[in-house]
């Protein structure tokens, strides 16, 4: 890997970890309505992923959605405005934290379906394919959606119509408390792409750079008419499923034990700076720029003006 | 007798209907160890066991189909679906299925399921945790779906649904679950599926509602009271059946209607009590029965100030029964 692409990886995730931090701060001055999935721990999976992506390829998201988005090079204005509940937001404040789209950018949106997302990606991989483009997409979904019928009615049709999507399969090891120990009868999730006919792959979703690797390989052949994968990334939430979880469902000693052993950003900063692709103080810039990008966004977001009610058939209707 | 809010009631419920008859189980996403994400089967299955207390994984359609074949093999099972919305999945099994097995066996065969729905907005739980979906039910004979909004109703209309040998799409209106506390009587009473419930006399006009509206129409009619306008407030709580001796008697008590509902003001619920109202009681209107309801939306937004216009709330529904007084 070159020095640009692992300070770009690095980048990205600590972008991701910053914003689910101030998004939590946000949410705990109660400044955020509903509720928020911190995908702080996943980082990795998005950014390895969305490092070859094009904005005019498509992603599907899911309820946990933040760092998808990043990785697909949204605004962080406009992603905290639509937390806020701002006009200025993704969704003019209407859908919040779960429902960030932007299609100008190829996000074919965050869901609060889970499992949502898997057959929509599907058709727009249909159309890249029947256009005769090279696009390719996407689509990010976790262990949970994995049982969801449309995992497994998604994964027939482009593996039979040799589709360019990439079925990226989140393992953070739960869905809410439901542990994929339980939820599974198999171990390794990505063993389900043969009953479908397609390549499957298990990666350390920990590793940035063995899923930026994995994802070169499955975007390549999706995008030379090779067909689906289904790429399974080994993962951990550090937090809980959604912001107040009491967790009553893990130990602390999983927790902590997890959160230490598991920290994409600790990982790659060891391996940026022994590889001597980058070195500590370089990292550290990259922290402060982030930060300081992070702040500007977060006043900027918060100056808009509160979202306005909407009246039919706005953004319901073309015409009615 | 002792003060619970809804969602005590709900769990109380259960728990002792756990206890009365050990077939009974439950089969939802989160419900073992997490107790549900509104803390209804807190402590369950540390009494019951994982064999009664079924986390489910993440397919909606397999929990109300696994409860259907279950239910028909002889247990009685309760599906739980997390929020109302994510019952879109499980449509098939409980229109195709569940509302059916009853007459395409031709009697033979029955389906003693409940299908718990938290449902309603209230909580700016956005597009896919606040939605209202009684009236996609309520069109299908086959299925009891019940409504009620008060502990006392809860506790004597879940143990009714739990022993009916029919399904029954049981919604509990999530954004009551703790705001509303009330009386429930000691003992093992039922209410039965169906009557509606006059929850408030009065002589000027009568208002329907129920969940969260119902609440909100009782402190209008309040608030109207000191004006000097009698209100009357039928708590509707059952769908289907619905009841049309009450409504229409009350109908004709005051020959001024009014349905108060969240769901979408077309083709909801309210617009089969105003047609049921509209072909019965005609005579006795001195009004055209009026509806307040959700606006023309697809989903709930999710930030305060849209959902707070979205919702119907006590003034906008005082504002109404006024206009509906003066006519
Ligand atoms: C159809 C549907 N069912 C249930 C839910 C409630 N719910 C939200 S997230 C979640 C768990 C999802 O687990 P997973 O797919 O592993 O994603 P993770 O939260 O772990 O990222 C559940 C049950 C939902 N949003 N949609
Ligand atoms: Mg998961």
């Amino acid at each position: 890997m070159d020095k640009q692409t692992a300070l770009h990886l690095y980048r990205v995730m600590r972008t991701i970890r910053r914003f689910e931090q101030r998004s939590t701060t946000l949410f705990g001055e109660n400044k955020i309505w509903g509720t928020i999935h911190s995908y702080a721990g996943e980082e990795a999976i998005a950014a390895g992923v969305c490092e070859h992506l094009r904005d005019d390829d498509w992603i599907t998201s899911t309820h946990r959605g933040h760092g998808h988005c990043i990785a697909k090079r949204a605004e962080l204005g406009k992603m905290f405005a639509e937390l806020l509940g701002r006009e200025t937001g993704y969704c003019r404040g209407r859908g919040g934290s779960m429902h960030i789209a932007d299609t100008s950018k190829g996000n074919l949106g965050a869901n609060g379906i889970v499992g949502g997302g898997i057959p929509i990606a599907t058709g727009a991989a249909l159309t890249a394919k029947q256009l005769g483009t090279d696009q390719v997409a996407v689509s990010f979904f976790g262990d949970g959606a994995a049982n969801q019928g449309t995992f497994h009615e998604s994964l027939n049709i482009a593996a039979i119509w040799k589709l360019p999507v990439i079925y990226v399969c989140e393992n953070n090891q739960y869905a809410e408390s439901f542990p994929a120990k339980k939820a599974f009868a198999i171990e390794d999730i990505s063993v389900r792409a043969a009953g479908y006919g397609m390549p499957g792959v298990r990666v350390d979703g920990r590793d940035v750079a063995a899923v930026y690797a994995a994802a070169s390989e499955a975007i390549a052949r999706a995008r030379k008419g090779g067909g689906p994968t289904l790429l399974v990334c080994e993962s951990y939430r550090h937090e809980g499923h959604y912001y107040g979880d009491p967790r009553k469902y893990q130990t602390k000693e999983e927790i902590e034990g997890w959160k230490t052993a598991f920290d994409p950003l600790l990982d790659a900063r060891g391996w940026i700076v022994r590889d001597g692709l980058g070195t500590e103080a370089e990292l550290d810039a990259i922290d402060r720029a982030v930060d300081d990008e992070m702040e500007r966004a977060v006043a900027w977001a918060e100056a808009g003006p509160p979202a306005s009610p909407l009246k039919f058939p706005e953004d319901i209707y073309a015409s009615y | 007798m002792a003060e619970k809010s809804n969602v005590q009631a709900v769990h109380d419920t259960l728990r002792d209907e756990f206890r009365r008859d050990d077939r009974v189980i439950i089969l939802g996403e989160d419900v073992g160890v997490r107790g549900g994400v509104f803390r209804v089967t807190d402590g369950f299955i540390e009494e019951f066991g994982p064999d009664r207390v079924i986390d489910m994984p993440l397919a909606e359609s397999a929990i109300v189909g696994v409860a259907i074949g279950a239910a028909i093999a002889g247990l009685v099972p309760i599906a739980e679906m997390q929020f109302a919305d994510f019952s879109a999945p499980a449509f098939e099994q409980i229109v195709d299925e569940a509302a059916r097995i009853r007459y395409r066996s031709n009697g033979q065969w029955n389906v003693p399921i409940v299908i718990r729905m938290p449902w309603g907005a209230g909580v700016h739980g956005a597009l896919y945790h606040s939605q209202s979906l009684e009236a996609f039910y309520a069109h299908v004979p086959g299925l009891k779906v019940v409504v009620p909004s008060t502990p006392k109703d809860i506790t004597g209309m879940l143990r009714s649904a739990i022993r009916d040998p029919d399904p029954v799409i049981f919604l509990e209106h999530k954004a009551t679950y703790r705001a509303v506390k009330g009386d429930v009587p000691d003992g093992d009473f039922t209410i039965p599926l169906g009557p509606a419930d006059v929850k408030r006399d009065g002589t000027d006009i009568t208002v329907y509602a129920y969940g969260l509206m119902l609440h909100r129409c009782l402190e209008a009619a309040e608030t109207l009271g000191r004006e000097g306008i009698s209100v009357d407030v039928v708590d509707v709580r059952s769908l289907r059946p619905l009841d049309s001796e009450t409504i229409l008697r009350e109908a004709r008590k005051t020959g001024k209607c009014l349905i108060v509902y969240e769901d979408n003001r077309l083709f909801g619920a309210g617009a089969e009590i105003c047609a049921m109202i509209a072909e019965e009681a005609f005579d006795s209107l001195d009004a055209p029965v009026m509806r307040l309801a959700g606006p023309e939306s697809p989903a709930t937004p999710f930030n305060k100030i849209q959902e707070d216009a979205f919702l119907p709330n006590a003034d906008n529904i005082a504002t109404k029964m006024r206009e509906l007084a003066a006519y």
